[in-house]
């Protein structure tokens, strides 16, 4: 299965509510992370405020701060390579890198229409 | 003292930087010492002096107060606890990670929310740890975490992701996942705070109105979680016998018992004593032990000469504001110091040498504005609302927001939006709409953000584009908004204080704090000087005489430029008293 690991940029709340504005992104992305690990699919967040340490043990991410500095986070790592730096991903593409098919739910007796009965 | 009377184990004072509260936390300790009882004496004040009262040097460890049997002492310096937290986080990858990015990080952990949680954590200790408990009959706080605190960790969201896996989406909660204590810990905490028959808090007043709204504030935001029973003390009172000789104790004591009888509402049904102003430093076991003495018979009041210090007045200062004849000015301190009053002094002095002046103010409570608007040509006033632009903003967020967010994440981003900073920014935001015309006049405003707002804001970027946004056009000169801030021609940040201990240091934290964002402030202002208003009640004197020595550092430690306004008679009201704030 593959792991998906967000490195956030350095913010005194992950959603962003101290700043003049309150990223929708961010608060969209925390309800997408809930919902891929609602699927049983593995993703991490690292908060560079919070965990700076998991940005250092990281070759790529260490080389990647080097470069880009913290202005190119968010950075996104599928299986421990960059997959996407500079802005969060869609839900869409969180599928795409866990492997969940996005059924549309088109009626009400759909497999996904309430529980987790298909994987 | 009825706050003395059937004293719980646990005893928090709590209340506005100034009020008292580690002088009635000593002599309350010294008190209950006295009557055998086993006393444990926790200071957090920065400015801390219960070694000095004692004559020990106590620190970070429990140490005996051999001069008072059963009585021990503990000081806290959440400063210093926030500072382990930052090194043991930032620490191991110093050298590591680029230089910048270490930086960014020290600065996300520098606000006073890391501040508050790591003295919170220091208490949980203390609160929960069982030899404590066996050893100490009473533990005495002289502070007490926020509302704010103590509701965060009754949210059950904020337990849910962050600290019991260590990631998740807790912010303001954020530096507890750093430190070392379980959930179970910090819930037992906040039980003993929540429980009367085991904690006491008592909110510490003085006879002004500034003072007595954060009282009121506080009891309503613990009366909301549940902690009804606050007990009040009001602190400093000048008593009637003064007032008899001198005018100014006359117009001193008129004006503390009408902010007794404006006394906020919610706070009469509360159990109240009045500590009286004392004619002595409270300094000495003596002393301590006469505080809380309704024995005034004891004291020989001799009245003291007091030299009255040469001093800059706020004239002087004005001479050196007016510079290139336009520019932002603001006024920047504790609530309760007078920074609306002192603004509005300086924009009629600037108004009435003819310059354009717009002042605007975020004070509820200004009507001293009021009295202004349309008394000077060239005089323009204008306030903002702070509860109703940190309510619209509220709003906004959580409609448009926290509209996706399930009930535990709205109600954790809820909490955020009651964090301090939530009003700082709302104002600021509100604020920056008048910035603009400081390119042609002088715009005086009676807050400014604090360094580590703005640091925060800067880094993300937001800030820069929301006031990019908003100087568009305005023919101000500038590369980012952090550099026009910190460019002295075009902002002059004022610094006001009172000449008294705990406020001067709070005020040097916020100049600390600002010179971290590289913006040093232009000069200092030491507001309702009593020295300067040369009292002849022997009690004034007392004080004023106190008050040479925080005068003193403020020349010659903090400030570049400083002024001091004597402490007036009659309320600095309309044109012709604010000029009297001026001139002296």
């Amino acid at each position: 299965m593959s792991t998906i690991k967000v490195y956030d940029p350095a913010l005194c709340c992950n959603s962003g509510v101290c700043g003049v504005d309150v990223n929708q992104q961010l608060v969209s992305f925390a309800a997408d992370v809930d919902w891929v690990k609602s699927q049983g699919k593995s993703i991490e967040r690292f908060n560079l405020a919070q965990q700076p340490l998991a940005f250092a043990d990281n070759a790529n991410v260490k080389g990647f701060l080097e470069r880009s500095g913290q202005e190119g986070l968010p950075l996104i790592l599928v299986d421990d390579e960059i997959a996407l730096t500079g802005r969060y991903p869609r839900r869409a593409e969180l599928a795409r890198w866990a492997g969940i098919t996005i059924s549309p739910v088109t009626s009400a007796t759909g497999c996904c229409g309430g529980d987790k009965s298909c994987k | 003292m009825l706050f003395l009377e059937n004293t719980p184990k646990f005893l928090f004072f709590t209340g506005k930087g100034g009020v008292g509260k580690t002088s009635l936390a000593c002599a309350t300790a010294i008190q209950l010492a006295d009557l055998s009882k086993r006393v444990l004496l926790v200071s957090t004040d920065p400015a801390s002096n219960v070694g000095q009262v004692f004559g020990i040097a106590i620190g970070n460890t429990i140490t005996p107060v051999l001069a008072v049997p059963n009585l021990s002492a503990l000081e806290i310096d959440p400063q210093a606890a926030a500072q382990l937290y930052r090194d043991r986080i930032v620490g191991p990858v110093r050298g590591v990670l680029p230089e910048a990015v270490v930086k960014s990080i020290e600065e996300q952990l520098s606000g006073a929310c890391t501040t508050e949680i790591a003295a919170f954590d220091e208490f949980t200790g203390l609160l929960t740890n069982a030899v404590i408990l066996q050893n100490y009959d009473h533990i005495i706080f002289d502070t007490a975490p926020t509302g704010h605190t103590i509701r965060m960790l009754q949210l059950p969201g904020a337990w849910s992701g962050f600290l019991e896996e260590g990631k998740g989406d807790a912010s303001c909660l954020g530096p507890l996942a750093g430190l070392e204590k379980q959930r179970e810990q910090y819930h037992q905490a906040v039980v003993v705070l929540s429980d009367p028959n085991r904690t006491r808090m008592i909110l510490v007043a003085r006879a002004q109105l500034a003072t007595l709204r954060e009282a009121a504030r506080t009891h309503e935001e613990l009366a909301s979680i549940g902690f009804s029973k606050q007990y009040l003390v009001i602190n400093g009172a000048l008593p009637q016998s003064e007032i008899t000789s001198d005018p100014l104790a006359a117009a001193v004591w008129k004006r503390e018992q009408a902010a007794l009888t404006e006394m906020p509402e919610i706070l009469r049904v509360l159990p109240t004593d009045f500590v009286p102003l004392r004619p002595f430093n409270l300094v000495g076991l003596d002393a301590l032990r006469a505080l809380l003495s309704n024995d005034s018979t004891r004291f020989n009041v001799t009245p003291l000469p007091v030299d009255i210090p040469l001093v800059p007045s706020l004239a002087s200062l004005v001479d050196g504001l007016v510079g290139e004849g336009h520019g932002l000015i603001m006024t920047m301190g504790k609530g309760g110091v007078g920074k609306t009053t002192t603004a509005a002094a300086i924009a009629v002095e600037l108004a009435s040498r003819g310059y354009p002046v717009h002042l605007t103010t975020s004070d509820p409570a200004a009507h001293l504005i009021e009295t202004l608007d349309g008394s000077l040509e060239n005089l323009t006033v204008s306030r903002i609302d702070p509860h109703a632009e940190t309510e619209r903003y509220r709003q906004k967020i959580m409609t448009s927001k926290g509209k996706d967010l399930d009930a535990q994440g709205r109600a954790l981003l809820e909490e955020d939006l009651r964090s301090p900073c939530t009003e700082e920014i709302a104002v600021f935001q509100a604020f920056s709409r008048v910035i603009r015309e400081a390119g042609k006049k002088f715009v005086v405003m009676d807050t400014a953000p604090t360094g580590h707002t703005l640091l925060l804001l800067d880094a993300t970027g937001a800030y820069h584009r929301e006031i990019a946004r908003q100087m568009a056009n305005t023919g101000l000169h500038f590369t980012t908004p952090m550099m026009q801030l910190q460019d002295p021609k075009q902002t002059k940040i004022v610094i006001v204080t009172l000449a008294e201990t705990t406020p001067v240091l709070e005020a040097a934290g916020l100049q600390a704090d600002l010179r971290r964002a590289g913006i040093e402030p232009w000069a200092w202002i030491i507001n309702n000087s009593l020295v300067m208003a040369n009292p002849t009640s022997p009690l004034l004197r007392q004080r004023a005489i106190n008050e040479l020595a925080q005068i003193q550092d403020v020349s010659t430690k903090y400030a570049n430029r400083w002024a001091v306004i004597p402490l007036q008679a009659e309320e600095p009201v309309g044109l012709d008293r604010l000029k009297k704030l001026i001139h002296h």
